[in-house]
């Protein structure tokens, strides 16, 4: 038994110093993730590739970059859809738009977007509120070779009758089917969706804010980390949103266990939308 | 019979058949029960929404879906959310993820007892129930590896015996009782003061 305490312990050492060398060969910093979940996706690589132990693993991605790249695909979980969670968009169109209607223009950021399908989703939710035109779009990601199939915007047919789904519990105002064009086994989203959307490559980890954000996207990210790299990224929006601006996470996802719950305040609670509140006065600026 | 280890969680999983099972199990419990529960029953994801209902009805603790970054608290059942897998990190802490589903199953079982096993050691019971499936066998083996309890629901007792067979094939010195014999076992569990296997912060 003491035998199987002191491997876990040794695995855990071996786990750590993995994601050292990945961070300190290519700046990808998973150090912060939760581990238990970071575990599972490391012994998979460590199983597929035929290894004994995470030690040759690690000896492995720094010698081979093509291993390398491949260990980072596994360490990241793409799985999105369009107009998944078909409640919390009506919930935006019902509660977030209104709001952002009295501005004269807004500012979006899709922290996280994977393949698109939140970016795509959301897009057309904007046009049939005719706020597309004025909005600008960022949608972020960690990994490049998801974004290129974002910034595409084609995807398989077999995904199209469940998306249609989603969009009428969603709320749509017309015909799905309006938004893409067909081919023999995949969909392409149509230009018009792609207007005053800007694609590119974002570590929430490593990189900096993007400011006077009116609504915030980071949906099913957060729960990838752990509980430090949560305040610190949830530090990050804060930073980014401008007063009274939404913060919108996945379902499973809160702001409950954040030491910066207090700056939010609540708009829906199931369906995980917050709002920046505006900043208290400092006492100085209070005196003058 | 042996007195029972010191015990700070039992996890349970179960899949076709287990609504009732579980629901059996956790009205054995007694009010003020001193161990976290936490439990993974497969259900069709649109399903869900109604477990921790169904359950409570059942049950004197409280139960509760499980959220990430919840504290594994004790006296307490938590029910792992439908379509995800529920993780339980060295800090004992839940922890969730979408990624794909194993042994068919999301939530799986088997991500729930190996998390288990490495957060709690010897301090866990892994309770297996009736189910089609082979989900759950290579957890519970990690669980008593691990320097934990392994119980599975006797076969013959099962609505679906697939799940208890495999379980038993993968985990031999797990013991082997009835339903209504595993609800009087989890009764009578009880942590103890010194822990060998601190949780890590
Ligand atoms: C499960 S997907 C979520 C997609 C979409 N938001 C949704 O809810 O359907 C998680 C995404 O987060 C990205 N990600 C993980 N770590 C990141 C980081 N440090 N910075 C930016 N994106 C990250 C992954 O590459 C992945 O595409």
């Amino acid at each position: 038994m003491t035998t199987d305490l002191v491997r876990m312990e040794n695995e855990r050492l071996e786990m750590r110093l993995l994601l050292e060398a990945i961070y300190q060969k290519s700046g990808y910093d998973f150090r912060g993730y939760a581990s238990a979940h970071i575990k599972r996706r490391l012994e998979h690589v460590r199983n597929r590739a035929g290894l004994a132990t995470f030690c040759e693993v690690t000896h492995r991605l720094i010698w081979d970059a093509e291993f390398f790249d491949s260990v980072l695909s596994a360490l990241s979980i793409n799985v999105t859809e369009m107009f998944r969670d078909p409640g919390f968009y009506r919930a935006v169109r019902e509660q977030v738009l209104p709001v952002l209607k009295t501005y004269p223009f807004i500012k979006v950021w899709h922290a996280g977007c994977a393949a698109g399908q939140e970016v795509y989703s959301m897009a057309i939710v904007l046009a049939e509120e005719g706020m597309k035109d004025r909005a600008q779009i960022y949608a972020t990601d960690i990994n490049p070779p998801v974004l290129e199939i974002a910034r595409r915007g084609i995807y398989p047919l077999d995904a199209v009758r469940h998306y249609t789904a989603n969009y009428q519990k969603a709320g749509g105002a017309s015909s799905f089917s309006e938004y893409y064009t067909a081919d023999y086994d995949s969909v392409a989203v149509k230009t018009a969706l792609k207007q005053n959307v800007l694609f590119s490559p974002h570590n929430l980890v490593t990189d900096g804010i993007f400011g006077e954000m009116h609504v915030i996207f980071c949906r099913n990210v957060l729960i990838y980390f752990g509980d430090d790299l949560q305040n610190k990224v949830i530090k990050l929006f804060l930073d980014s949103l401008c007063n009274g601006g939404f913060l919108c996470l996945g379902t499973k996802e809160s702001l409950r266990f954040s030491e910066h719950a207090d700056a939010f305040e609540v708009v829906d609670a199931r369906e995980k939308i917050y709002r920046k509140r505006p900043a208290l006065p400092t006492p100085e600026a209070e005196a003058e | 019979m042996t007195s029972p280890p010191a015990t700070d969680a039992v996890v349970i999983g179960a899949s076709a058949g287990g609504l009732a099972a579980i629901g059996a199990l956790l009205s054995a419990l007694p009010a003020a029960y001193p161990l976290a529960v936490v439990v993974v029953q497969h259900i069709p994801a649109d399903a869900a929404d109604t477990l921790v209902r169904r359950f409570q009805r059942h049950c004197r603790l409280p139960v509760r879906e499980a959220e990430d970054k919840d504290t594994v608290e004790p006296g307490i059942v938590f029910i792992a959310p439908a379509d995800y897998h529920l993780m339980i990190e060295p800090d004992r802490r839940f922890s969730l993820s979408r990624e794909e589903r194993v042994n068919f199953s999301r939530p799986s079982i088997d991500i729930l007892f190996e998390t288990a096993a490495e957060a709690f050691c010897n301090r866990l019971v892994g309770v297996i129930l009736t189910g089609a499936s082979a989900d759950g066998a290579t957890g519970l083996a990690k669980i008593a590896a691990m320097g934990g309890t392994g119980v599975v629901q006797s076969p013959e007792t099962a609505e679906v015996d697939v799940m208890p067979r495999a379980a038993l094939a993968a985990c031999a010195g797990a013991r082997v009782l009835p339903l209504a014999a595993i609800g009087a076992f989890l009764a009578r569990l009880i942590p103890e003061s010194e822990a060998p296997c601190p949780p890590i912060s």
